[in-house]
């Protein structure tokens, strides 16, 4: 890796990281695997979720002692919460289990296409926002919300691909630019990736990281897609470095027209 | 007297506070958040604080999730 991409860190509110590949922890076939994939992975965040305890079978803490272990930081999210108000509650134990106030906020509008409801998002992230979180949205692709969110103070914004879990990559780049233009805070990629040039082209663009979860978990192989959405983000994050060429339509010869043998098309 | 734990009806004994219920759950070395009628229950708060009949709680841990 060369100099300039080894010093290339993402900064959201008072954390830094080197990997800016964020992955959830859902699932899994077993927390072997799960660990294997987040280990492959390279990921320095990951997401957890907060549910009741299963009183018939007491707390699992594992998959907590090895995050802990090896020193990943751990998002919390809001999954499933359909209203503010249990969404900033979900915030609120999930800061008393952790002492952290990293949250993964994300308020669901319908069940079935699992769309951000922006206003309730709007209104969670204000209330969180005043109460210390440092909040990071799941939102639309909506350049409006994520300016809102970046004004009311969220930490990034999290704009979709395409729905959670369905893995059609992204589909409209052009709004992720905008949003891009828009916000000065980073902006994260957060579902639809479906495979590791998903994860490069958001990467390309600009955005400042890729959150995935079923696009590794549901491979046929965990362990290897984790592998290839490593080097997707990072090969997406040095083109854009990088700097691309401008397209064109015509071509432009890649060796020296001069000195050429015959004569033909001079 | 009986409360509601994580949605199902529970006897439990008079006067006891939410870290009796945890170590009554067999909870207590897991990392866990309550809730006691939709408000947060610092940790700090667990030993002093005592439920009350038809309180209802939420006791809560992190799983795997996106």
């Amino acid at each position: 890796m060369s100099a300039h991409t080894s010093t290339d860190q993402l900064r959201i509110g008072a954390h830094t990281f080197s990997s800016r590949l964020f992955v959830g922890t859902g699932k899994y076939k077993d927390l072997e695997e799960t660990k294997a994939a987040l280990i492959a992975s390279g990921a320095q965040v990951v997401t957890v979720a907060v549910r009741r305890v299963d009183l018939s079978a007491g707390g699992e803490g594992s998959l907590l002692g090895f995050l802990r272990e090896r020193g990943i930081t751990m998002l919390p999210n809001t999954a499933g919460c359909f209203t503010a108000d249990d969404a900033v509650r979900t915030c609120r134990l999930a800061r008393e289990i952790l002492g952290e106030s990293f949250v993964k906020l994300e308020v669901l509008g319908d069940p079935k296409t699992l769309f951000p409801d922006v206003v309730q998002t709007l209104e969670a992230a204000k209330i969180l926002v005043k109460e210390g979180f440092t909040v990071l949205p799941y939102t639309s692709d909506d350049p409006i919300t994520a300016k809102k969110l970046e004004d009311l103070g969220c930490a990034a914004v999290m704009p979709l691909a395409a729905p959670i879990g369905s893995g059609l990559g992204v589909r409209n780049p052009y709004n992720l630019e905008i949003i891009l233009d828009t916000v000065k805070v980073p902006v994260i990629v957060d579902a639809g990736v479906g495979t590791a040039s998903d994860a490069a082209i958001a990467m390309e663009l600009g955005c400042h990281g890729v959150l995935m979860n079923t696009a590794i978990a549901g491979a046929k192989d965990p362990v290897l897609m984790a592998s290839a959405m490593r080097k997707g983000v990072e090969c997406g994050r040095e083109a854009y470095l990088a700097g691309r060429i401008e397209k064109k339509l015509y071509a432009t010869a890649s060796s020296p027209l001069v000195g050429v043998i015959g004569s033909k098309h001079q | 007297m009986r409360i509601q734990v994580n949605g199902e009806a529970r006897e439990v004994a008079e006067q006891i506070t939410v870290r009796g219920l945890i170590e009554a759950l067999g909870l207590a070395s897991v990392p866990v958040a309550v809730e006691r009628n939709k408000d947060l229950v610092p940790r700090a708060q667990h030993e002093a604080t005592q439920l009350r009949d038809g309180d209802e709680l939420e006791v809560v841990h992190f799983v795997g999730g996106g």
